[in-house]
């Protein structure tokens, strides 16, 4: 099993499947009963994030939609079970704390070119560790 | 994070358990932007929304037992009583209304309703540490008036004003201020709706880095207050300078801190054009005006006002303002003259909220692509023209031009 360091934003530990997003990441464009993004022209248009550790380059929307969009993915737990992001910003910060979504930043280079979509893996935020699984 | 003994308490649950949870936003917030420790904060402003979390979380810090140490100036929901009157609101709105007003209240935040607190009721100085959620109102704050506050989510700017202070990192430090790329205004900037125009068209080309302009002159308030609103919807900019009038830029070497420019672009009347054939939806018939995204000023209320004045208007025309501004109106008389003509002057309300219900699916003229932006998720069509452009429009019906 293979261990990749990472930063501690939004405390605690999960486990599931990788998936990627190259676009910027804004979870009121989720329909919060399914999961499913809803933003057209985004490539994760059509697909699930429910339950996923999603991987995304930054966080973008409003000072105020991207914590309502988080909080009714969490009340209908459609929720990512953990996310990895590249650059934080306020927003996403403060919205996974209150939502107490996992959240982690600073995952070593290596992690992004040894992962893929459907990769296994448990992230550690408290102790700062992402360790593949299979 | 190192944290004085009252913060650490705070953290601890020392001061009840809605002040431990903000504390713990403050803190983790700090560690994710590797703050070495908390600042004392002057002045908050809240992004008040009314959404399912704003009342989720306001009412958990409520419950909580925190009330705020730096009371917080909050963001418009919408006047219960006036848009009664105007459309039928649904009953779970109104109820969610009233818990929010509620949740705040208890709080202890000042219920002004209104997304322009820097021009009235919560006016900083330079170098004030302050913590501002919205979009118009952060530019504004670090740029106009060189008072120092982050692009704050609703919710951190909430914990700041329960806590007292903020993690002393981004736009709070001096590195973070300086200019990183230069904007030649080539321009005519003849008017306020070509700020508008111009913030929401450069972060197209300056991306994530501040911005330093030359080539404007003495805008005015409405101009800088729709240059932020555009700048930070357009893209993320939550700072800028203009060369010879804000505070931190007297000189362009002072903007960039006597670094090296090493980036450089113009924008030219052309790309205003385009920009506004962009975003405008097509001429034609029109079903209704709507103004104040940000909140209208009393100087703006004039320009309609004597627009309208002894003339009707053929669609129905909304502005959005604060409480304090609608009671200037009606003093001064502008509240009747509108009214006489079939318009409307609605306090405390914005744009984004769900008392707007009986113009979805319809098309509307204003002066704002912020105002546009939002409604985009709701099928209402927009025109985007200069306001006086607008409400002419608004008196006929219709607009006419080149862009049908």
């Amino acid at each position: 099993m293979k261990e990749y360091k990472c930063h501690k934003i939004s405390e605690g530990r999960a486990e599931g499947e990788v998936l990627f997003s190259e676009d910027d990441f804004c979870f009121y464009l989720v329909d919060p009963k399914t999961g499913v993004v809803i933003e057209k022209n985004h490539c994760l248009y059509g697909k699930s994030i429910a339950g996923k550790i999603l991987v995304f380059p930054n966080g973008k929307g409003s000072s105020v939609v991207q914590a309502d969009g988080m909080y009714q993915l969490k009340m209908t737990g459609m929720e990512p079970k953990a996310m990895i992001v590249k650059n934080p910003d306020t927003t996403l910060v403060a919205s996974a704390i209150i939502t107490e979504t996992v959240l982690v930043d600073r995952a070593e280079d290596s992690f992004y070119e040894d992962t893929a979509d459907g990769t296994v893996v448990a992230v550690d935020a408290t102790k700062g560790i992402i360790t593949v699984k299979y | 994070m190192i944290l004085k003994q009252e913060e650490q308490a705070m953290l601890e649950g020392g001061f009840g358990e809605g002040v431990k949870l903000a504390m713990k936003v403050q803190v983790a917030l700090g560690e994710a932007f590797d703050a070495p420790y908390m600042v004392p904060v002057t002045r908050t402003h809240v992004a008040l929304s009314n959404q399912e979390a704003d009342l989720w979380f306001a009412e958990k810090l409520a419950n909580g037992g925190a009330t705020c140490r730096v009371r917080p100036t909050v963001n418009p929901s919408f006047n219960f009583e006036q848009l009664s009157c105007i459309t039928h609101i649904e009953k779970e709105d109104e109820e969610t209304v009233k818990r929010t007003h509620d949740a705040y209240n208890r709080l202890g935040a000042i219920m002004t309703y209104n997304c322009t607190p820097y021009l009235e009721k919560n006016v900083p100085m330079f170098g004030e540490i302050c913590s501002y959620s919205e979009s118009s109102c952060t530019p504004y704050m670090n740029s106009v008036y060189g008072a120092r506050t982050n692009r704050e989510a609703a919710q951190s700017a909430l914990c700041a004003a329960v806590t007292g202070v903020v993690p002393y990192y981004g736009y709070l430090l001096d590195e973070n201020r300086k200019g990183e790329i230069l904007v030649h205004v080539e321009a005519d900037m003849e008017n306020d709706f070509d700020y508008q125009m111009l913030g929401y068209f450069t972060p197209k080309k300056t991306g994530f880095k501040l911005p330093v302009f030359t080539g404007l002159k003495n805008p005015s308030k409405e101009s800088l207050m729709n240059f932020g609103a555009q700048l930070n919807t357009g893209g993320n900019v939550a700072m800028y300078h203009i060369v010879g009038f804000t505070p931190e830029a007297p000189t362009v070497e002072a903007a960039f801190h006597n670094g090296d420019i090493k980036e450089e672009v113009t924008v030219t009347n052309d790309d205003l054009r385009e920009m506004q054939s962009m975003l405008t939806d097509g001429y034609g018939k029109i079903d209704f005006a709507l103004y104040g995204c940000p909140h209208f000023t009393i100087d703006q209320v004039t320009i309609v006002a004597e627009m309208v004045k002894g003339r009707k208007l053929a669609v129905p025309l909304f502005i959005m303002t604060s409480g304090l501004t609608l009671d200037l109106a009606k003093k001064m008389g502008y509240y009747n003259t509108i009214r006489e003509a079939g318009g409307y002057i609605v306090s405390d309300t914005c744009m984004d909220q769900p008392c707007w219900k009986f113009l979805y699916g319809k098309k509307g003229i204003t002066d704002s692509p912020k105002c546009a932006y939002y409604t985009k998720r709701r099928d209402m069509e927009f025109v985007i023209v200069p306001l006086e452009q607008s409400v002419e429009a608004a008196l006929k019906g219709e607009i006419t031009g080149y862009r049908k």
